[in-house]
């Protein structure tokens, strides 16, 4: 809430905390950034227009108060005659005049309450309407921006900045819908008064009115070159505090480093370092803000005591009536408060332009092609790989000319050092990333040509590093399908081995994972992300490395389990584990993003290379093991 | 802990939770007296300034002379000079107090941090201390600097100005002020209502935030999983809701100062309407009349700054019984007086009188639960000599942790106790037994600063030779040499700027800098590329003769060179021996041991 003066002209100009919290920004305006805004403000224009009318009406209202008064003063109490407009002379003739007006001078006053609550009334309208179209404004752009995360290609999200993100989503849109709640309107405030205020006192009497506003472009531009030039101070002492809280933060961290190294001393030197720079430079800040509202305190105290004096003066030598002085000393009291607002919005409204492109920089960023258009075929889940090479937008290339031919129901195995290119091979299936060149067919259909969508419903994969939503461990595996029953998701569970661990939570099912919930191990955590792709039970589905973190016997148990159900799904598996491996219908060796071997466990264990290397390492566990334990054969 | 839930707001102001904040105030005991009595000139100048246009108007307008204008001007000007003095004097000196009170709390509240064991931190998010010495703090200082200026302002201001309004006219005074206890009701009322509508819309944007970062963090699973459009609707309720409690809050205050104004504008019309009475009967001059006018006007700031500062005072009552309940926390594990005594504290060690440190550990029948939970020991016997290598393996919970912790006593035992050199090590202070330890965890934390700076952490005073010497012991010399600054590098917030194998390298670094008896290596190795793992494990071949160690590792060329591995399960030592007589066992290390042969053997081939 904004303190309003709209009381008297006084020496009183508002000292409250509340003048302090003044925010730093860079000014960047350029007529782009205009536009960039109206564009969010589509939908609501008419209701930002309707709030500006009703601040103007206010203002306009508020503004008669002191005129009314003005007129019980002078003309009814005063006994001058009322110099106005003809119609309104007439009305109050009707009612009988000035001496009607005496008789009944609480009427009188009582229209001063009426204006007020009518002022007040459009000034609540403004409030609300104002209100609802900036928080329109917002929602719509929150949901915008957050649809458009969303739909950014899979790439884009591997490499981007979460931090940054998230402090955009939120503070950038922030500050956008504080200057369309409040400033935008505040501005149409002022210019309003200011017009207003102006057209009648000049009216009243020029040379008096043009000596009232005096002291306006004054304050005006000093509230404007102030807040511009003590920017760099503001962004010192966000800067400090900044400092402040990485060494908290760390050493909060680091707590039991600080612990096991006894070095409390040192950290509470450490932080009182950065503790005392952050009250230096905000005290100096402060300071700097002393300077200005003394100073500007003092301008408009100026304008006051001169409007008084001079006003005092015509008064009293009959160049105007004591009820219009009184009217040229309310005016300039109220005028004069917004004026230093106005200087200090301009200044902050830099800021909203610094929003609203980094906004805009990333909805400029283009969306994932065909998420929503492209065939519907029935998927059975037989695979081709036909002449496919892959590469990241720059770089050399991942895959080269990778064919092979997968039939529905078939598990096929991936093995290869890292970077081989077996992730990025079955990342090519979902369409999380497109060949450079070749073709993938899923029943003869190009991949191409398929919705992505609808793809993805169709292709399960289980990522390395699968995140968990911070819901129940209910909901995150029910996530992937709509409408299932408890019993799918123990199915689900069951076969992804997590079901007793989940049993054996607190609150069971029902136990929330994240912040606030429990923490899940690696493996558990992989465990629920593949109960929850289970849950689709999409006719292909893919293993990235999906059990790394599941100790030999829980994989050996999953793998059971998954063939007990009846897997009928064309199955990819990235695995290391030679006893997957073994179990597989196909088994493809990459090395260099090419394919160097291929073919059965029996096929590929006769043949020299990789796969057989792996299955050597048993035997040299044996043999260390001999050596271990029959020294003597050693001799 | 009902003190963790962000519970915003107190329902019953209580007094005695500020008087807990004295202690922080009390040193600008001075400055506020000072601050106030400015305060009190401000109020009061502006309380007369009504006044002084009546004057005007009866002893300059109605009677047409001007000559007294002059005069008046000069008053004026000197009261607008003292005016804009005490103006800049009050923010200054408000601001220091502010600034001052945050510095205070938060040192202290530090301080205490410091002091806090390590079952202090299992249950406290880091997120949590953050906004205790930030925005808590922050609030705290604003609301007691702030609070004070706008209360002595408000109260002084309203209170000289009914004095004057009742010596110059006692009934139109009553009249008028008949209107302010009605007013101050109502706006303290509506001023809590905002605040609470405020505050649903701060946890609904919560919420939001928290959404978005889950969107973003997991788009990639959500393209997977094909949940866009699910996820938008769920997103879509969230900002619905917003909207329509930031509209609801908004709605709120924006009916707040329309309603007040026209109350007041009650108090306003009184005043014309009986004083317009008294001024045709001749009572009231008309220079009365105006100022009583502009009295009626000027009546509302203060209530309108009162009743905010009570509403936020309100609200910041929740984060003072936040802070405090931090500041008051007691250390789980602390030195008890006499040890203080003989030993020193924390922050005046006296060192002179500690005894050597050989390095022997016992656990005597040790217990232990975490926080009332279940039993992770029971009963435990464990002998290790000074300068033993002990390996200890086991799943994850099955409590190798645990005995590393008790024993480096970041933990006490429930139960029984633990010797060092013979001696319950509650009989010597905390500070000896970690003077001597050296602690290298599987997340190795660094400072911001350079790696000269991280390294020195383990001896504060250790020359830049030595602080050289300790990195080529651990192998880390030379990735550090090939930097482009080389020690003078600087390593990013929490180290972010060194891979994790360097980090490493830089902690053990810092921990054999402080030529620790007692050596503990917690996974040390197991988030590190093979290439460091081999630099670090020639390292603690080097380094841990002579030094008592734990190592918790699950690599086996770690393991393999212990001198004892007991292997820990349920809180048991199930097994223990060298290696070669554990695997003679046939039991659960063979069963270990022949899984991470392979995994290793494996994952050796796959990482070209």
């Amino acid at each position: 809430m904004g303190t309003h003066v709209q009381g008297p002209p006084n020496l009183r100009l508002v000292h409250s905390s509340t003048r302090l919290r003044v925010i730093s920004g860079n000014i960047i305006m350029k007529k782009k950034n205009f536009s960039v805004l109206f564009t969010f403000m589509r939908g609501n224009r008419a209701q930002y227009l309707l709030s500006i009318f009703a601040i103007a009406i206010s203002t306009i209202i508020s503004l008669l108060n002191p005129l009314v008064i003005r007129y019980l003063i002078d003309s009814v109490i005063g006994g001058e005659p009322f110099e106005g407009p003809a119609w309104l002379i007439s009305l109050l003739e009707k009612l009988g005049g000035t001496s009607w007006m005496l008789q009944h001078i609480m009427l009188g006053a009582s229209s001063l309450i009426l204006l007020t609550a009518v002022s007040g009334l459009f000034h609540f309208l403004k409030g609300k309407w104002s209100a609802e179209a900036a928080e329109t404004t917002a929602k719509n752009i929150r949901n915008r921006f957050f649809a458009h995360l969303q739909r950014l290609p899979f790439d884009y999200h591997v490499k981007a900045r979460t931090g940054d993100l998230i402090q955009r989503a939120t503070s950038d849109i922030e500050t956008i819908r504080k200057f369309l709640a409040t400033q935008f309107v505040e501005i149409g405030r002022t210019l309003f008064m200011v017009i207003m205020a102006a057209t009648i006192m000049i009216r009243l009497n020029v040379k008096m009115g043009l000596f009232s506003m005096a002291v306006i472009p004054f304050i005006f531009t000093f509230a404007y070159l102030f807040f511009l030039k003590v920017q760099k101070t503001f962004r010192a002492s966000d800067e400090a505090e900044g400092r402040l809280s990485t060494v908290l933060q760390e050493n909060l961290t680091g707590i039991r480093v600080v612990k096991a190294f006894g070095r409390h001393r040192f950290e509470i030197d450490r932080f009182d370092e950065r503790n005392q720079e952050f009250r230096v430079l905000t005290t100096r800040l402060i300071r700097l803000l002393a300077w200005y509202w003394s100073l500007s305190d003092f301008m408009s105290l100026m304008q006051i005591g001169a409007v008084l004096i001079l006003g005092g003066y015509w008064a009293a030598t009959g160049v105007f009536s004591m009820g219009t002085m009184v009217v040229f000393f309310t005016y300039v009291g109220r005028l004069l408060w917004p004026v230093r607002q106005l200087g200090r919005i301009l200044t902050e409204m830099g800021k909203t332009f610094v929003s609203l492109e980094r906004i805009q920089e990333i909805l400029n960023e283009p969306e994932e092609k065909d998420l929503f258009s492209g065939l519907h075929p029935e998927i059975t889940g037989r695979i081709e790989f036909d002449h496919v090479s892959f590469r990241y937008e720059e770089g050399p290339d991942i895959l080269k000319d990778v064919s092979f031919t997968v039939e529905a129901g078939e598990t096929i195995a991936f093995l290869g050092p890292t970077g081989s290119g077996k992730t990025s091979l079955v990342h090519l299936l979902p369409r999380l990333y497109e060949p450079t060149s070749g073709e993938i067919r899923i029943d003869g259909i190009p991949l191409g040509t398929i919705e992505k969508q609808w793809l993805r419903e169709k292709v399960g994969i289980i990522l390395q590093e699968p995140f968990l939503f911070q819901k129940t461990l209910k909901e995150n595996i029910a996530l992937a399908r709509d409408g299932v029953i408890e019993e799918q998701i123990f199915t689900a569970a069951e076969t992804a081995a997590v079901h007793d661990v989940i049993l054996s939570f607190e609150r069971g099912y029902d136990t929330l994972i994240g912040e606030g919930g429990v923490t899940l191990s690696g493996g558990q955590k992989q465990r629920v992300a593949m109960a929850r792709t289970l849950m689709k039970e999409s006719p292909i589905l893919i293993f990235d490395d999906s059990l790394s973190a599941v100790d030999t016997e829980t994989d050996a148990q999953i793998r059971k389990s998954l063939k007990d159900r009846g897997n009928k799904a064309t199955t990819f598996i990235i695995a290391h584990r030679t006893s997957t491996l073994a179990e597989a219908d196909k088994i493809i060796i990459l090395e260099n993003g090419r394919i160097v071997q291929m073919g059965t466990h029996e096929e590929l264990s006769r043949q020299d290379g990789l796969y057989r290397r792996i299955w050597q390492i048993q035997n040299e566990l044996e043999t260390e093991l001999e050596e271990e334990l029959n020294p003597q054969l050693q001799a | 802990m009902s003190v963790l839930e962000e519970k915003e707001y107190s329902k019953n102001f209580d007094l005695s939770t500020w008087k807990e904040l004295l202690p922080f105030v009390k040193p600008f005991k001075r400055q506020i007296i000072f601050m106030m009595v400015l305060m009190f000139i401000v109020a009061a100048i502006d309380a007369v300034s009504p006044f002084l246009t009546g004057w005007v108007i009866d002893n300059v307008i109605v009677p047409g002379e001007t000559g007294k204008l002059p005069y008046f001007g000069i008053f004026y000007g000197i009261l607008i000079i003292i005016q804009a003095l005490v103006i800049w004097l009050f923010i200054d000196i408000a601001g220091k107090i502010d600034m001052g009170i945050c510095y205070e709390i938060r040192k202290g509240a530090f301080h205490r941090i410091q002091e806090l064991s390590f079952s202090y931190f299992d249950k406290t998010p880091t997120g949590w201390l953050m906004a205790r010495l930030t925005s808590d703090t922050q609030k705290l200082g604003d609301v007691v600097a702030w609070g004070i200026v706008d209360l002595t302002w408000g109260i002084t201001m309203m209170t000289t100005m009914a004095i004057l309004m009742a010596f110059t006219h006692l009934k139109l005074t009553l009249i008028i002020l008949s209107v302010i206890p009605v007013l101050f009701v109502i706006a303290v009322y509506f001023q809590r209502k905002i605040l609470k509508r405020f505050r649903e819309v701060r946890k609904v944007n919560s919420k939001i935030t928290a959404s978005f970062s889950e969107g973003i963090r997991g788009a990639k699973t959500t393209k997977t999983l094909v949940r866009e459009q699910a996820n938008d609707m769920e997103f879509h309720k969230l900002t619905g809701s917003m909207r329509r409690s930031s509209v609801r809050a908004a709605v709120l205050s924006a009916l707040f100062l329309p309603m007040v104004l026209t109350l007041g504008s009650i108090g306003t019309a009184l005043a014309i309407g009986m004083g317009g009475n008294g001024v045709v009967a001749g009572t009231i001059s008309f220079g009365v009349l105006v100022s009583f006018i502009f009295c009626s006007l000027q009546f509302f700031d203060p209530i309108m700054e009162l009743s905010r500062v009570f509403a936020d005072l309100q609200y910041a009552q929740a984060s003072a019984e936040r802070v405090i309940s931090l500041i008051q926390t007691e250390p789980g594990i602390k030195d008890p007086e006499e040890i203080e005594e003989s030993y020193g504290t924390f922050l005046h060690p006296k060192r002179e009188n500690w005894p050597a440190i050989k390095g022997s550990i016992t656990f005597e029948n040790v217990s232990f639960a975490y926080d009332k939970g279940q039993a992770v020991l029971s009963n435990f016997n464990l002998e290790v000599s000074a300068g033993e290598t002990i390996a200890l393996v086991g799943e994850t919970g099955s409590g190798k942790s645990t005995i590393v912790n008790l024993a480096c006593r970041f933990y006490e035992p429930t139960e029984g106790k633990i010797l060092i050199d013979g001696v319950d090590y509650r009989k010597r202070s905390l500070q000896w037994l970690h003077s001597h330890l050296g602690y290298v965890l599987q997340n190795p934390h660094l400072f911001s600063g350079t790696i000269m700076d991280n390294i020195r952490y383990g001896r504060l005073n250790a020359t830049d030779e030595e602080v050289k010497e300790a990195a080529r012991l651990v192998n880390a010399h030379e990735f550090i040499t090939a930097l482009s600054e080389g020690y003078q590098t600087d390593v990013g917030e929490e180290g972010a700027k060194l891979s994790t194998g360097e980090k490493q390298l830089v902690s053990f670094a810092r921990a054999i800098l402080a030529n620790p008896m007692i050596f503990v290596l917690d996974e040390a190795t197991s988030s590190v590329d093979t290439e460091t793992e081999f630099l670090i494990q020639q390292a603690i071949n080097k380094v841990l003769e002579g030094r008592t160690s734990f190592i918790i590792a699950h690599r086996l060329s770690t393991i393999r060179s212990a001198d004892r591995i007991l292997v820990v399960r349920n809180g048991k030592i199930e097994e223990g021996g060298t290696h070669h007589e554990l695997l003679k066992n046939r039991g659960y290390y063979y069963r270990l041991y022949t899984n991470q042969f392979m995994e290793e053997r494996e994952s050796r081939l796959l990482s070209v």
